[in-house]
C-alpha cells in the first residue's frame, strides 16, 4: 500500500464578491497516493483551477482538512510553505506566469534562486537540462515576447521541472500545444512519472486523460467521478503512430 | 548566496526598468543637489561676509553716539552729540586694553583739482586710524600727532579719489587739492583696499587730522564715532566692557540708565551680519526643502507604483518558493540602490553647481559636510520607506491573490 501524499477532507474554498458568496469548491474529498498521475477533468468553472491552487500550496481553503505528505497544511507558517512550493512542487500555471522581459532560462532558473542549496553552476545547468527536456535547447535566451504560445507553455513546464519536485500540478499544461508536441509533452511527464514523481494534471482533452492512471471528473464544485484507468496509454507509441512531419 | 541572489534579482529589475528607475532617481538628484546648492550659498556668503569684516581689522571696536539702535547696524548716531573729544582722552589715557584709539569725524563734500572734482568724503581722525584699519600707505606719509595738534591742511587720499582728480597719472603726493574749498596738501595715499561686502568703496575717501576736519570743515566740537583696537582679539570683548565703563563714568550715567552710546567689537559686528545672512540661508534652504520634498513624494509615487505593478510579480516568486522576507529584500535592495545611485548624482550635481555659481556668477559658495549628509538621509528615507512599504504589503498576501491582481 503506498503512502498518501494528498489528503483532502471535506475540502471548500468559497469567494467573497461583496454581499454575494461563490461556492467554486463546495466540500470535495480524495486522496492522491505516492506515484500516481492523476488528470482532473470538468467542465469550464467546475472549480479545477482553484483546487490545484490549493493543492500547490498558493491558496488556503475557506474550510476542510489538506493534508500534504501528513503533515496539516493550515498548521504550516508562510515560510514553510515557501519551502514546500519551492522544493517539493512543480506547479505550471494555466496562464503561464513568465517574468516578462526574461530569458528563458532566467525563468526556470527562478525556483533555484531562491534554493541556497543550489549553486550558480548547478542553476544554470539544471535549467538547461530542464529547457532540453522540452525541446527548447535551442531558444535559452529568448524572452516570452519572443516565444510562441506553446513555446511559453514548455518554458514553464521546464520552471517546473527544474527543481526535481515530488509532484508536478500542472494546469492544462497542453492546451495551447499542436497533439505531437503535447504527446511529447506527455511522454515526458509518463517518464517522470515512471521515476517516482506523482503528478496532478488538469485537462480538457479526453485523449490526454488516457495517459493517467486515474481520472477525478469535476462538476460545480463537487466530485462526479473518480475512476481509475486500468488501460493506461503509452504516449510515447501514440506519438510515433502520428504522421511524421516533413521538414 | 542567498543575500548574493537577491541582489542579482534587484539590479535586474532596475536595469529592466531603465526609465522608471532614472525617473525616480531624477527626483533624488534635484532634491539633494537643491538642498547642497543653497546651502552652500548661504554658507559661501556668511563666510566671505566674516572674512571682509575681518579684513577691516579684526580688533576694531567703535564707538558710536546714541543707545544701540538694534538692527540698524549703518545707522551713524545721526546728530546725537554725546561724544567729545574728553571722551576721546578719557579712553586713550585710562583703556588699557586698547592699543590704539582715534577719534573720528566725517562729513562729505566736492575733492577739486583744478578742473577735476570729485564727491568724497572726508575722514577727521588721527595717525592712529590707519594701524586699527590695518592699510598701508602706496606712496608719502601719514600726518603726524603735530600735524594733528597744529590742525595742519594736509591729506591722505584713496586711490579712486586719485584716479579722479588726478587723471593724467600725476603724482599727487605734494599737490594741493581743496576739499570743500579748503586747500589740503596732499601727502600721502593709501594702499587700494578696493570694495567691502556692502559695496562701499573703501578707496573713495580723503583722510586729515581731526582738528582741521572738526574747525575747518565741519565746524562742530563733538564726534562721529570713536574707533579703537584692542591690544588682541581676544580681549576685544573685555575692552568693549572697559570702555564701556569709563564712558558710563564719563556721561555720569545712573545705574539704572541706559548707555547713551554704544561700544562694539568686530565679532559682534559680524554675528549683527551674520544673522541677516543666515535668514537668507533659511529662506533658501526652506525653498530647497521643498524641492526636496517634492522629490522624496516623486520617490514615493514612483516606488509605490513600480510595487504595486509588480504584484504579480512578487506573486510568481512566492509561487516559485521565494519567502516574505526574500521580497522584501529585493525590494530594500532596489530601493537603497536607487537612492543611494540617485543620492550620490544628486551631491556631484549639487557640487558642481556650487561650483558653477561661484566660478560664472561670482557668489561665494561653501558647501557644508552636513547639507551632504542630511539631503542625502532624506532622500534615502523616503526611498526606502517607499519601496519597502508597498512590498511588504504585497508579500503578505497570498502567492494567488499577488498573481491575480491586475
Ligand atoms: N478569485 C476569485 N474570485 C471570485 N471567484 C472566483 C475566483 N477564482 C475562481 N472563482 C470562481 O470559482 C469558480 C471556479 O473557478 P476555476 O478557475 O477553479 O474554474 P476552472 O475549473 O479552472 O475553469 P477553467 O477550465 O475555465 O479554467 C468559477 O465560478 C470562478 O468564477
Ligand atoms: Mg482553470
Amino acid at each position: 500500500m503506498k503512502k498518501e501524499i494528498i489528503k483532502i477532507e471535506n475540502l471548500k474554498r468559497e469567494f467573497r464578491m461583496g454581499t454575494e458568496t461563490v461556492h467554486a469548491l463546495k466540500g470535495i474529498s480524495f486522496d492522491i497516493k505516492e506515484g500516481e498521475f492523476v488528470t482532473i477533468m470538468g467542465s469550464s468553472g467546475s472549480g479545477k483551477s482553484t483546487m490545484l491552487n490549493i493543492l500547490g500550496c498558493l491558496d488556503q481553503p475557506t474550510s476542510g482538512l489538506y493534508e500534504i505528505d501528513g503533515v496539516s497544511v493550515k498548521d504550516l507558517s508562510r515560510n514553510e510553505l515557501a519551502t514546500i512550493r519551492n522544493e517539493k512542487i512543480g506547479f505550471i500555471f494555466q496562464s503561464y506566469n513568465l517574468l516578462a522581459r526574461t530569458s528563458a532560462i532566467e525563468n526556470v532558473e527562478l525556483p533555484l534562486l531562491y534554493n541556497s542549496k543550489v549553486s550558480t553552476e548547478e542553476r544554470r545547468e539544471r535549467a538547461i537540462k530542464a529547457l532540453e527536456m522540452v525541446g527548447l535547447g535551442e531558444r535559452l535566451h529568448h524572452t516570452p515576447s519572443q516565444l510562441s504560445g506553446g513555446q511559453q507553455q514548455r518554458v514553464a513546464i521546464a520552471r517546473s521541472l527544474v527543481n526535481n519536485p515530488v509532484m508536478i500540478l500542472a494546469d492544462e499544461a497542453t492546451g495551447n500545444l499542436d497533439t505531437r508536441t503535447s504527446y511529447e509533452i506527455m511522454s515526458l511527464f509518463q517518464e517522470l512519472n515512471k521515476k517516482g514523481i506523482t503528478i496532478t494534471f488538469v485537462t480538457h482533452e479526453p485523449d490526454i486523460a488516457t495517459f493517467s492512471s486515474r481520472t477525478v471528473v469535476l462538476k460545480d464544485g463537487e466530485i462526479m467521478q473518480d475512476y481509475q484507468n486500468h488501460n493506461v496509454q503509452s504516449a510515447a507509441t501514440e506519438l510515433a503512430k502520428l504522421p511524421k512531419q516533413d521538414h | 548566496m542567498r543575500l548574493l541572489n537577491l541582489f542579482k534579482i534587484a539590479t535586474k529589475a532596475i536595469i529592466l526598468n531603465k526609465t522608471r528607475t532614472l525617473l525616480t532617481m531624477l527626483g533624488i538628484i534635484i532634491g539633494v543637489a537643491s538642498v547642497i546648492a543653497m546651502l552652500a550659498i548661504g554658507e559661501g556668503s556668511k563666510e566671505s561676509i566674516r572674512e571682509s569684516i575681518s579684513a577691516m581689522g579684526s580688533n576694531m571696536i567703535t564707538i558710536k553716539p546714541g543707545a544701540d539702535d538694534k538692527g540698524a547696524v549703518r545707522g551713524s548716531g545721526g546728530d546725537v552729540q554725546t561724544l567729545t573729544l574728553q571722551n576721546y582722552e578719557v579712553i586713550k589715557e585710562k583703556a588699557s586694553l586698547l592699543s590704539y584709539v582715534t577719534p573720528v569725524v566725517n562729513g562729505s563734500g566736492q575733492v577739486i583739482n583744478g578742473s577735476n572734482n570729485w564727491p568724497s568724503s572726508i575722514y577727521g581722525v588721527n595717525p592712529d586710524y590707519i594701524k586699527i584699519k590695518v592699510v598701508g600707505l602706496q606712496s608719502g606719509s601719514m600726518f603726524t600727532d603735530a600735524e594733528v595738534k597744529s590742525a595742519s591742511k594736509v591729506a591722505v587720499i584713496g586711490q579712486t579719489v586719485v584716479d579722479n582728480v588726478f587723471p593724467d597719472g600725476q603724482d599727487p603726493v605734494g599737490q594741493m587739492i581743496r576739499f570743500n574749498n579748503i586747500p589740503f596738501k596732499v601727502i600721502g595715499v593709501l594702499e587700494e583696499k578696493g570694495e567691502n561686502t556692502f559695496g562701499q568703496d573703501q578707496d573713495d575717501v580723503v583722510l586729515a587730522p581731526y582738528t582741521t576736519v572738526q574747525k575747518r570743515i565741519l565746524a562742530i566740537d563733538h564726534l562721529n564715532q570713536i574707533i579703537a583696537s584692542a591690544i588682541s582679539e581676544d580681549e576685544a570683548s573685555k575692552a568693549v566692557t572697559q570702555v564701556t565703563e569709563l564712558l558710563r563714568s564719563e556721561h555720569k550715567i545712573l545705574d539704572n540708565e541706559e548707555d547713551d552710546f554704544t561700544v562694539k567689537s568686530m565679532e559682534e559686528l559680524i554675528s549683527t551680519f551674520s544673522s541677516t545672512t543666515e535668514m537668507l540661508t533659511i529662506l533658501l534652504v526652506a525653498v530647497a526643502s521643498i524641492s526636496l520634498l517634492i522629490g522624496g513624494i516623486g520617490i514615493m509615487n514612483i516606488m509605490y507604483v513600480s510595487v504595486k505593478e509588480r504584484t504579480k510579480e512578487i506573486g510568481l516568486r512566492m509561487a516559485v518558493g521565494a519567502k516574505g522576507a526574500d521580497i522584501l529584500m529585493q525590494f530594500l535592495i532596489e530601493a537603497i540602490l536607487i537612492s543611494i545611485t540617485g543620492g550620490i548624482l544628486g551631491v556631484l550635481l549639487g557640487l558642481g553647481a556650487s561650483v558653477f555659481i561661484e566660478q560664472f556668477l561670482g557668489w561665494p559658495t561653501s558647501v557644508a559636510l552636513y547639507s551632504i549628509i542630511i539631503s542625502f538621509a532624506v532622500c534615502a528615507v523616503t526611498g526606502i520607506f517607499f519601496g519597502w512599504y508597498p512590498a511588504r504589503k504585497a508579500s503578505a498576501l497570498d502567492p494567488i491573490t499577488a498573481l491575480r491582481y491586475e
